[in-house]
């Protein structure tokens, strides 16, 4: 039986600077995160508005179990990509859900457009709209420095801001949160900036009693003790997720330069293993999480003659040495973290970077785009130049880097190139070249994420089991729907072994929800027919899908992938799907 | 044989606020982090150090001296011991607090006060913090 209390809702209207309350028992059955996201995204979303209309809602939400049990720690927000005209979701973690949860709030929905520039402030008992004039075109750093000295809270706030890229609506600009976590992925950052929002400081200092004290300690104990005294999330805490580079590389399954091939010659000096070695100092954790995955990396940069020494801390993961290391043909540490500096200063997600900046390289090679445009050359292994073209599109000089701004997929359809522009649904893929299960995952999940259902790492698991191609597609079906759970939930993925369905029921029935593992299947459903039929509204449909050719010529993980095939397994998810 | 709470090993925190939960959780019976005596937070950002506030365990304590009504009173080995049917709220003992250990509960108008119990260490999954004989 379920049993759920109400959801209580921030509502902000930016135009007008008023906001509202909501307490929606309705809503109770969504839990959080992004079921809940997803809700109330359909209620809210202008259908015929383009992404950077005022009217279309950014909603941010968190969970029933946030911030109380070991690694329930992320945020979800939702909103209409403007990179991908569709469904844009993103999550992240750090001190947001935390903030959230005592601050008293769920949700938080956004919409409207300010005058000027603005940022909000939100506690238990305020939203203070507050101007941020001086912070327009300040790096994230700074505006994030800035507004902790301004904003009450220390220790229990979180501090969402853009930078230069989002101000600028660069179409895959993100958020970044708390300076090493980010709502990366699909755009957030534009919305944000078209809304004339330069950040949101939310602070939660609540206090919340616990109903039965006692059985919550047991429930704690249950989690906290598998998370830190098995060896469940040894390998996020250790080595962390890049010492996958290594493996990959060695498997065949790595994107390097533009995918042109799938292994880096060069790995060794950029692997998970040599990051440790030369330049890890320290990691960090998420609010509320004991295994602290976040590997903090330090570059120390001679900036004159006479041992003149500055340095900077920049988190490193699998995701950003792929990014901006391989892809690019990138051979040493010190180059991979200047780029990831600037990504992080000027608020743009990171793959969606590498990608565009990978098939910019190519486009040059081949001579589709020029140096008397660009103004600099894109070569492979050579960070400074890309640095400047970074620069370039967020600042926008000329008609070839505004297009850039929208991404590798426009840019690929106006000018040329798509056979080895690294898109699936319009989104820059992530670093994994594992086969079908991969591609298919990739185009047909909502937000076109490796997260989304985790398609590469069934591939794997297709060679080491020999699963047939339709079980591999029920494995990432059945892999979606129960993402989408532990995502309402907002626990981290990294946990999912961790979260079982004993082990999540347990969790909620200490906030007094009770819900059985068949309730949470029906969610999973309920939130993945939802997604879909939102999205196919937004104008996503798959019988627009396209491929490019070089997904087909580097072989993956050993195999050379064809068409036909591809067009089979897309048919088999799409029937289960019901797309 | 008493012990004391210690926190020598900060270079080693990672800012999970395990510790800060249980105290609130065991100690408080409440969800949030804000009930603990045990205080963990960054000094300019998260690139920067994480510092904490506890109670140093002061072998003759100014909170138990500004204390009239004896709900803190000196504790053998170091710190105090909080009488809470005693306080009557008047929060002299987090004035008293030269490194801002004692915050002040608004909700239930006691202070936060550390009993050097060592539930926050048993959270630690750095070996941060430690209890130490005296």
């Amino acid at each position: 039986m379920t049993r759920t209390s109400s959801i209580r809702i921030l509502d902000i209207n930016l135009t007008n600077k008023k906001f509202q309350i909501q307490e929606r028992e309705d809503l109770a059955p969504f839990l959080g995160g992004t079921g809940l996201a997803t809700k109330l995204f359909a209620d809210h979303v202008a259908y015929d508005k383009p992404p950077l209309a005022l009217e279309q809602p950014i909603i941010i939400a968190c969970g029933p179990l946030s911030a109380i049990f070991p690694m329930a720690t992320k945020a979800v927000a939702v909103f209409r990509s403007p990179l991908t005209g569709e469904w844009g979701e993103t999550h992240a973690g750090m001190r947001v859900a935390l903030a959230m949860r005592f601050a008293g709030f769920r949700a938080i929905i956004i919409h409207g457009q300010a005058e000027h520039p603005v940022y909000l402030t939100i506690g238990a008992n305020r939203v203070d709209f507050k101007d941020a004039t001086p912070l327009w075109g300040l790096p994230t750093n700074e505006t994030g420095r800035i507004l902790r000295q301004f904003s009450p809270g220390q220790g229990f706030r979180s501090c969402l801001r853009i930078g230069p890229a989002g101000e600028k609506q660069v179409a895959f600009a993100n958020v970044n949160v708390d300076t090493y976590r980010h709502f990366g992925r699909l755009g957030l950052g534009a919305v944000f900036g078209s809304k004339r929002l330069k950040a949101v400081v939310i602070y939660g200092d609540k206090s919340e009693p616990i109903p039965d004290p006692k059985q919550y300690r047991k429930v704690y104990d249950a989690i906290y003790n598998l998370a830190v005294n098995t060896d469940i999330m040894e390998k996020y805490h250790g080595l962390g997720t890049s010492g996958n580079i290594a493996p990959l590389s060695a498997l065949g399954a790595l994107p390097t330069e533009n995918l042109q091939k799938n292994s880096f010659e060069r790995s060794q000096a950029i692997s998970g293993e040599a990051f440790a070695r030369d330049s890890l100092v320290r990691k960090v954790a998420c609010t509320g999480c004991p295994v602290g995955c976040i590997h903090i990396g330090i570059r120390r940069k001679l900036f004159a003659e006479g041992h003149e020494y500055e340095s900077t801390y920049l988190a490193y993961d699998f995701e950003l040495i792929y990014a901006v290391g391989t892809l690019l043909g990138m051979a040493t540490q010190e180059q991979i973290y200047d780029l990831i500096e600037y990504v992080e200063q000027s608020s743009m997600d990171v793959m969606s970077t590498g990608v565009l900046l990978a098939w910019l390289t190519e486009a040059y090679q081949k001579g589709i785009v020029t140096k008397e445009e660009l103004g600099v050359e894109p070569a492979f292994n050579n960070a400074e130049n890309y640095i400047e073209i970074m620069e370039n599109i967020v600042s926008q000089p000329n008609e070839l880097y505004r297009l850039l701004a929208r991404g590798t997929n426009q840019a690929a359809h106006e000018l040329g190139g798509q056979e080895y522009a690294l898109t699936l649904g319009n989104h820059e893929m992530a670093g994994y070249h594992t086969g079908y299960g991969n591609l298919v995952g990739l185009a047909l999940g909502p937000r076109h994420s490796h997260l989304d259902n985790a398609g590469y790492s069934f591939d794997q698991k297709a060679l080491r089991s020999n699963l047939s191609r339709e079980q591999v597609v029920r494995e990432i079906i059945t892999e979606e729907k129960w993402r989408n759970v532990l995502n309402s939930l907002c626990v981290c993925l990294f946990a999912r072994e961790v979260y079982t369905k004993e082990n999540i029921c347990a969790a909620l029935a200490c906030v007094n929800i009770y819900m059985d593992g068949e309730e949470l299947d029906k969610l999973g459903e309920e939130v993945f027919r939802l997604k879909n039929q939102i999205r196919l509204q937004l104008g996503y449909n798959p019988d627009n899908l396209t491929f490019a050719d070089r997904f087909f010529k580097t072989p993956a993980l050993g195999q050379e992938l064809n068409r036909e095939t591809l067009a089979d397994i897309i048919g088999m998810y799409r029937n289960l799907a019901g797309i | 044989m008493p012990k004391l709470l210690r926190a020598d090993q900060m270079k080693k925190c990672i800012g999970c606020y395990s510790c800060m939960l249980a105290c609130a959780r065991t100690l408080h019976n409440d969800f949030s982090p804000r009930k603990a005596a045990i205080q963990i937070r960054s000094v300019g950002g998260l690139q920067s150090r994480l510092v904490v506030d506890i109670c140093r365990g002061c072998a003759e304590p100014p909170c138990a001296q500004a204390c009239n009504c004896d709900a803190l009173t000196p504790r053998r080995g170091g710190g105090v011991r909080f009488y809470k049917d005693r306080c009557i709220g008047c929060g002299n003992c987090a004035g008293a607090c030269a490194v801002g250990a004692i915050r002040f509960d608004e909700d239930i108008k006691q202070p936060i006060v550390c009993i050097q119990c060592g539930t926050c260490v048993k959270y630690c999954p750095h070996e941060v913090l430690s209890m130490i004989d005296v």
